[in-house]
């Protein structure tokens, strides 16, 4: 179960996370793209939670969407449409809800992955944010098959330490998608930015519901 | 760093108050969400051209706001794409009702928050196409790359597609001249230093003293290739074969169907230059390399295009689509029929390129 409080604590969270790693996810970007990436995401993050006020009360799915209308307007570059996209589906996953069973998680976490792949065209392997949040998500849902006892926490420990096998394998990976590719081969070596920032939001939300 | 900002987060928008106050009489800034627009927008009867991408660039492109050229420009922060709600609530302000080109850049970030955006002004009833720049031959391969990336045949479309949109040209016609114009300029780069984004504070890339970076884009990122510094000419000559020789360059663009109503997948060929083609020849500074230098390699490619049979009808040389301080060129070459060359002749009046006025 996540409650509402968790995600206004989840994106809270995001923003000291991705204020604490400006520097390094930029980075990593500037080994393989153009050294913004955590500039971007701590500029969107810091709006996100600039309205947090506003919504704070209201259902998940309103608070996610905001998230989301937030980032869009706000991040700029590859990171503004993609994360968007990832909350304002997110969000589409969850209205009307003020907690989430461990269902609800799975179908928000899909529906945010969805919105990326058909946002972005990237496929696994492509050395992307992709490449974290797929075995993310299908690592939280493998924890749950058939046992609805899993306890949200289990399952989410599974959904991050896929993240970060997801992150770590794009190390040696030769990007496909986004300004990286333009490196061909020499883009091999490096770890994903996006696949990077994706691994902390899904920590956040693990260290958030860990604190319960 | 050394840089004439008072600080990394107010850089873009002191620029743009300031160009703001140098040319009153041809553009407007708006301010939350940013755009750079024609003073005299909404134009009667005119399709509105509008384009952006990250700032560090300029001139490009809220120096070519204007009569003849942009309508509006959306900056974003250095090196970053602006953002949807920029682009829609610039096309709301300056649309006359004949619609809006998007005019973008093939980037990863600008082509998702232009497709954004369009979905957004389309929803509000604002007739719109969004048309695609990828000029740059460094990038050989579009199956595992983002595709070519938008350069400095960008300024030329700019140019060009304003100038017709100024005609009365209508949104499809206006559409057409602009894949038009892509289709048929190629474009190389090359970096002397790298440059230093100011949130970053420190160089993109570090480049030893004899060394360049060849094939790279505009911001800063790292190119297809490193090598040892050599003269001018050995260089010119390198970067224009890439161009003339290039072979036909095929990949796949998103546009939208009015009459489908959705986003559909276009395949795309940009012929190969002949020898007897009359082309535009551009010979552009990343803004730290001096239009001295710019002339040396001009006079290089001018030779190498009288032997390879192609003619150059006109030119332009000088710091338009730059990266920073980064020093380093690019050359671009815009093969042109008799319309696009009395388009380029056209009056244009912007802070970044002016004449005929």
């Amino acid at each position: 179960m996540i409650t509402k409080d968790q995600i206004v604590a989840w994106l809270r969270r995001c923003a000291d996370v991705l204020a604490e790693n400006k520097k390094y996810l930029t980075d990593l970007d500037a080994a393989i793209g153009d050294a913004d990436h955590g500039i971007n995401m701590d500029r969107g993050f810091t709006r996100v939670v600039s309205q947090l006020p506003g919504v704070e009360d209201k259902d998940i799915g309103n608070i996610l969407k905001m998230a989301g209308m937030a980032l869009i307007s706000s991040v700029g570059g590859a990171g503004g449409p993609l994360y968007g996209t990832f909350f304002m589906r997110a969000g589409m996953a969850t209205a009307g809800k003020y907690e989430l069973t461990n269902a609800d998680v799975a179908q928000l976490l899909e529906a945010a992955l969805d919105g990326v792949l058909q946002r972005g065209k990237a496929k696994l392997g492509d050395k992307t944010m992709v490449d974290a949040l797929t075995p993310a998500v299908e690592a939280f849902k493998q924890t749950l098959n058939g046992n609805a006892e899993t306890d949200t926490l289990t399952a989410l420990e599974a959904a991050v330490a896929g993240a970060k096998g997801g992150m770590e394998a794009t190390i040696p990976l030769v990007a496909r998608k986004g300004r990286a590719s333009y490196l061909g081969e020499r883009s091999a070596g490096h770890q994903d930015p996006g696949a990077t920032s994706s691994y902390l939001l899904l920590n956040a939300l693990l260290t958030v519901v860990n604190e319960a | 760093m050394k840089k004439l900002i008072n600080s990394p987060e107010t850089f873009v928008k002191d620029s743009l108050a300031g160009m703001a106050l140098a040319h009153p009489e041809l553009i407007k800034v708006h301010y939350d969400p940013n755009f750079v627009y024609r003073a005299d927008a909404p134009v009667s009867g005119k399709v509105a051209v509008i384009s952006g991408g990250g700032s560090g660039h300029e001139p490009m492109h809220g120096g070519f706001v204007g009569m003849g050229m942009l309508t509006a420009a959306c900056p974003g922060e250095v090196f970053t794409s602006p953002t949807p709600d920029q682009m829609l609530e610039s096309a709301k302000m300056v649309n006359s009702g004949a619609g809006v080109l998007y005019i973008v850049k093939n980037y990863t970030g600008d082509v998702m928050n232009f497709e954004m955006a369009a979905e957004l002004a389309r929803a509000e009833g604002i007739k719109v196409q969004n048309i695609l720049i990828d000029d740059d031959v460094a990038v050989k391969d579009s199956l595992y790359t983002a595709g070519r990336r938008g350069v400095g045949n960008t300024v030329l479309a700019e140019k060009i597609v304003g100038a017709a949109a100024e005609k009365g040209y209508g949104l499809d016609k206006l559409a057409d001249l602009c894949r038009q114009v892509n289709i048929n300029g190629r474009s190389m780069g090359m970096a002397i230093t790298s440059c230093t984004v100011p949130a970053k504070g420190s160089p993109t890339f570090e480049l030893g003293e004899e060394e360049i970076e060849v094939g790279i884009g505009i911001h800063g990122e790292p190119g297809i290739e490193r090598m040892g510094m050599k003269p001018a000419d050995e260089i010119t000559e390198m970067m224009a074969l890439s161009i003339i020789e290039d072979d036909a360059y095929t990949r796949t663009v998103r546009e939208w169907d009015d009459a489908k109503g959705e986003w559909i997948e276009k395949e795309l060929v940009d012929p190969p230059f002949k020898a007897g083609d009359k082309v535009i020849a551009f010979v552009n500074s990343m803004a730290g390399t001096p239009v001295a230098e710019l002339y040396v390699v001009y006079r290089k490619l001018a030779e190498i295009c009288e032997k390879k049979g192609l003619t150059i009808v006109r030119n332009l040389v000088g710091p338009y689509i730059t990266s920073l301080e980064m020093q380093g060129m690019s050359i671009t070459l815009l093969k042109v029929d008799e319309e696009m060359l009395g388009l380029w002749d056209a009056p244009v009046n912007t802070p970044g390129l002016r004449w005929g006025v």
